[in-house]
């Protein structure tokens, strides 16, 4: 038997989560006060990053001509469900944005988070391994349990370390999360008893019959759209943006959001492929709906964070758009755009984060003339800015390009409205960067920043390389989900018998 | 004739001839049995479940009046271990309240007793007198702290209301004796549909839902919960409920089967599980009092289980036994985290008294988070399965409506099991509580690692309750 590489990488940060929660809790009393706190930190980077080399390591056993599942594990659990865990291209791409990305907030959370280490440490890599667990179950159930588990870490995060409206961020958050994903529990069991297995490869080909597809389907959107998410239940994403502490919300945008993207890919396009098709009309709505209300609300926002998040749900809108133009650009686009995305509004909750960490207080209207104290800071803000409206050389431009070609494609009007989401994101992002980075120094605590230091370099440079090298080479990651990506057209044209 | 009433009733035998020597005993050395009584009353009980397990596959003795399947014995075996857990968390509790006699342990052993019987009856006449023993016993256990007002207000409510419910399922069982011609199971299962017999019927299912505390005839649970003493309520919350819970479903399987009656119960039933599980979720929202809330939880998972048994025999029966399994595990664990709750010589009872317990007791929050998680249905605990064993049981029925209830009043009631949560690991911390012996920890650790356990090794368990829902069919 080779060695279980995806085990590894999943259940790493969790190993590493169990014995540092062990050494401190041995140790516990033997603190001298004003000692080293943050070596848990250090610790808990030390296993992210083993992770993340793990990862590579799996990217190097990754086969990228092969279009189906592979390094495929697998143990039975109970009654025909198994502990099957494989990847395909879509997936090896999340997980390897998962392995970078958790490194990275646990980077940034070094001197900004002071109270409970040991806790914030041990949560986020628990975070991690369920986040990676996700994206390798090959087993409805298996898939389910990762999917509900990563709730209760992010629960803890918001609540613990968040803002001073916590609590009910954390509530909402997970009681609207909850809701959708238990619907698609009741799915998930009536799927499993009706094609008998639980097998994610043997269900994409299992045919359900139209009037049972439309009711998965609905169970199943009404989890992914909450996790998305998409207007009209985006409302959780703004409170627990606002509320999550900086390295919390890195991980919400960037992973967690995708899991939505994930879901319809995964399950409600090759599973049922008609109802899909039936769907797509409303599916296109609701996220142009989503591109431009969220947009101009965006542009509205007094609040730093809260803009961002806005403009979170503007651009998941491009993903649905991309995924329901069952074209092979738009789902490729929205693959694209999932991972851009998680690079580029992880790095503006971390800019967001280093002037909040200085200054304390997100109000927009508290900044002005950043540039003339923080000019390095100054320009990778502009570069995400940029990559956020999508200007082309970013990665942000080949998503939303992308996308809006699949749209086009499949509904003129759609993709029409959803252009105006462009031209409104260049609106929204460039007042924010104007009113925060030009104009006079009006707040005297500006006036005496520093720029950005090495450790906030540290943290953000890694997704500046990464949105160039991906705009300039969007090829990178076309080679390795082109495969999936005709996989689930295939199963579709297969499945809807027309 | 002998053997066949060990393998039927082994256990029982044992547990009323313990409990007789125990008397004996107790009369002959006074207060100086009492520190022995506990260690007796539990190694029986283990006995007990290890008779149970070594005559798994039952038999029919006393001329028929009581039959033991596989399906009754993995209720017997659960019972009889959760009760003995319950008396060893009891016994620091009951030393420190001045209240350490040895009638305690012999009150569990003649409950125990009673919850034997029950699950072994086969005729109503034997059913009724497994519900006695256990009913008695059990108010007395309620009022059991006598100084205390609030518990002998426990015990004389329980002790009505019981009566009362008693009554009822009496009636209904003399309604079906006189339309049936008999208080055998099978005999009735082959009398010919009347309107007196479904009367009969309904009038037991009134009375049995009492006893597993559904709605509408829940209303004795949160005031119970909240008078008895702590270790009484460990016990009634886990032995006695997973007992009550399979009797219900045996007397629904085994007296009741045909297709006409089957149809009008899975309505009355499913009519009980969803005001349970709406009544529990919400009713738990706004206690404050942790024995309270643990009751009304109790509710809503009671009105889980109801979904289970609604399903009939061939898709809920062991959906049922794991469902219970998982929930006498996690409510044992947590009965065993009220226990803990002591500070300055006295119980504290309020959800506010857990502040910033993971501060103080890192573990043992750790342990009582998962446990939370276990009795709210969550991944990574048993009590996840048990639920999804539910969810499948109730498709394959095609309950729809019940199951979308049963969605809506999980994630109300994750409301509280949240709140719980947040409690323990976000506000500041309070006062630590003193420490308490090693059993009532001892078993807040266990039964945290058994639901994770469980989670991950399900099968041998999922096996074994599917072969024992399997012998209720052949």
């Amino acid at each position: 038997m080779s060695f279980p590489i995806l085990t590894a990488v999943t259940f790493l940060p969790l190993a590493g989560a169990v014995l540092i929660m062990l050494i401190q809790s041995l140790t516990a009393g033997r603190d001298e006060p004003g000692g080293n706190e943050n070596r848990v930190l250090y610790a808990g980077l030390v296993f992210s990053l083993a992770t993340f080399v793990l990862s590579i390591v799996m990217l190097f056993a990754f086969d990228t001509d092969t279009p189906g599942y592979q390094l495929v594990e697998e143990v039975d659990w109970f009654a025909g469900i198994k502990y099957r865990m494989g990847i395909d291209g879509m997936s090896l791409l999340l997980i390897l944005l998962t392995t970078l990305l958790t490194p990275i907030s646990l980077i940034a959370s070094i001197g900004s988070v002071k109270h409970r280490l040991t806790e914030y440490v041990v949560c986020f890599l628990v975070l991690e391994t369920f986040m990676i667990g996700v994206f390798c179950a090959l087993d409805l159930v298996l898939f389910y349990v990762f999917f509900e588990a990563g709730l209760i870490p992010m629960f803890i995060i918001i609540g613990v370390w968040g803002g001073q409206h916590r609590i009910y961020a954390s509530f909402k958050f997970f009681l609207y999360t909850l809701l959708g994903s238990l619907f698609m529990l009741a799915a998930v069991v009536y799927m499993y008893l009706t094609a008998g297995t639980s097998d994610i490869v043997a269900l994409e080909t299992f045919e359900f019959d139209p009037s049972a597809q439309t009711w998965l389907w609905l169970a199943f959107f009404a989890s992914f759209a909450v996790k998305l998410p998409m207007w009209p239940v985006h409302t959780w994403l703004p409170d627990a943006h606002v509320q999550a502490p900086t390295a919390g919300s890195v991980l919400l945008a960037g992973i967690l959001l995708k899991l939505g993207g994930y879901g319809f890919l995964r399950f409600s396009l090759p599973m049922f492929p008609d109802a899909s098709l039936a769907f797509q009309p409303m599916v296109f709505v609701i996220s142009v709906i989503a591109i431009v209300y969220a947009s101009l609300v965006a542009w509205r926002q007094t609040d730093m964070k809260k803009l961002i998040a806005y403009s979170s749900v503007a651009h998941m809108g491009f993903v649905t758009l991309g995924i329901f133009s069952f074209t092979e650009i738009g789902i490729q686009g929205a693959i694209f755009q999932m991972i851009s995305h998680g690079l580029i509004s992880g790095a503006l909750f971390l800019i967001v984060g280093v002037v909040y960490d200085r200054t304390h207080t997100r109000e927009i209207s508290a900044y002005g003339g950043l540039v003339e104290r923080m000019p390095i800071y100054a320009s990778l803000f502009m570069l995400f800015t940029m990559a956020n409206v999508g200007l082309p050389g970013t990665s942000g431009f080949v998503g939303e390009i992308l996308t809006m070609a699949g749209a086009f494609q499949a509904s003129t009007w759609a993709a029409a409205v959803a252009a105006l989401g462009v031209i409104f994101s260049a609106v929204y992002m460039l007042t924010l960067y104007r009113r925060t980075v030009f104009g006079p120094i009006s707040n005297p605590t500006i006036a005496s920043l520093q720029d950005a230091n090495v450790k906030e370099l540290i943290c953000i440079v890694p997704l500046a390389v990464g949105t160039i090298v991906l705009g300039i080479m969007p090829n990178l990651v076309f080679n390795v989900t082109e495969g999936p990506s005709l996989r689930i057209l295939r199963l579709i044209s297969g499945g809807a018998g027309v | 004739m002998f053997e066949s009433a060990i393998s039927t009733m082994g256990p029982e035998l044992l547990l009323a001839g313990a409990a007789l020597l125990g008397v004996l005993i107790g009369a002959a050395l006074g207060d100086r049995f009492n520190s022995l009584s506990f260690r007796f009353g539990a190694l029986v009980l283990i006995g007990a479940g290890v008779l149970s397990i070594t005559y798994w596959q039952g038999g029919t003795a006393f001329g028929g009046l009581a039959t033991t399947s596989p399906f009754a014995s993995f209720a017997k075996t659960v019972s009889y271990f959760s009760a003995a857990i319950a008396l060893l968390m009891a016994d620091g509790f009951l030393k420190r309240s001045n209240t350490h006699r040895y009638e305690y342990p012999l009150l569990v052993m003649l409950a125990s007793l009673g919850i034997g019987v029950t699950l072994s009856a086969n005729d109503f006449m034997t059913l009724y007198l497994g519900v006695e023993t256990l009913s008695l016993s059990s108010y007395v256990l309620a009022a059991f702290h006598r100084d205390s007002a609030r518990s002998a207000e426990a015990g004389l409510k329980y002790f009505v209301l019981g009566a009362l419910a008693s009554g009822i399922l009496l009636y209904g069982i003399s309604l079906v004796y006189g339309f049936a011609g008999s208080t055998r199971y099978e005999e009735i299962a082959a009398a010919s549909p009347e309107l007196g017999l479904l009367f009969g019927m309904v009038l037991i299912i009134v009375g049995l839902a009492f006893k597993v505390s559904a709605a509408p005839m829940h209303v004795w649970t949160p005031d119970v919960y909240e008078g008895s003493p702590s270790p009484v309520v460990a016990f009634f919350a886990t032995a006695p409920k997973m007992a009550s819970m399979v009797v219900f479903a045996l007397i629904m399987f085994r007296a009741f089967p045909q297709a006409e009656a089957v149809q009008n119960w899975q309505v009355i039933i499913g009519i009980i599980a969803a005001a349970s599980m709406l009544i529990g979720a919400i009713g738990a929202l706004i206690q404050t009092n942790l024995k309270r809330l643990l009751g009304y939880s109790s509710i809503a998972n009671m009105g889980y289980a109801l979904v289970a048994l609604a399903a009939g025999a061939e898709y809920g029966a062991a959906a049922l036994l794991m469902f219970m399994t998982a929930y006498v595990i996690a409510s044992l664990g947590l009965f065993g985290g009220v226990l803990c709750m002591h500070r300055e010589g006295g119980m504290v009872e309020n959800i506010n008294e857990l502040s910033g317990l993971v501060r103080r007791r890192p573990a043992l929050t750790l342990a009582l988070s998962v446990l939370i998680i276990s009795v709210a249905g969550f991944p990574l605990a048993f009590g996840f399965l048990g639920k999804l064993f539910v969810f499948e049981a109730g498709l394959n029925a095609g309950l729809l409506p019940l199951i979308i209830l049963l969605v809506i009043s999980s994630v109300i009631g994750f409301g509280y099991y949240l709140r719980l949560i947040m409690i323990m690991w976000v506000n500041e911390p309070v006062e630590d509580f003193e420490p308490v012996d090693g059993w009532v920890t001892g078993t807040v650790y266990l039964t945290a690692m058994a639901s994770v356990g469980l989670f991950i090794f399900v099968s041998p368990v999922s096996e074994l309750a599917n072969r024992a829902a399997a012998s209720l069919l052949s």
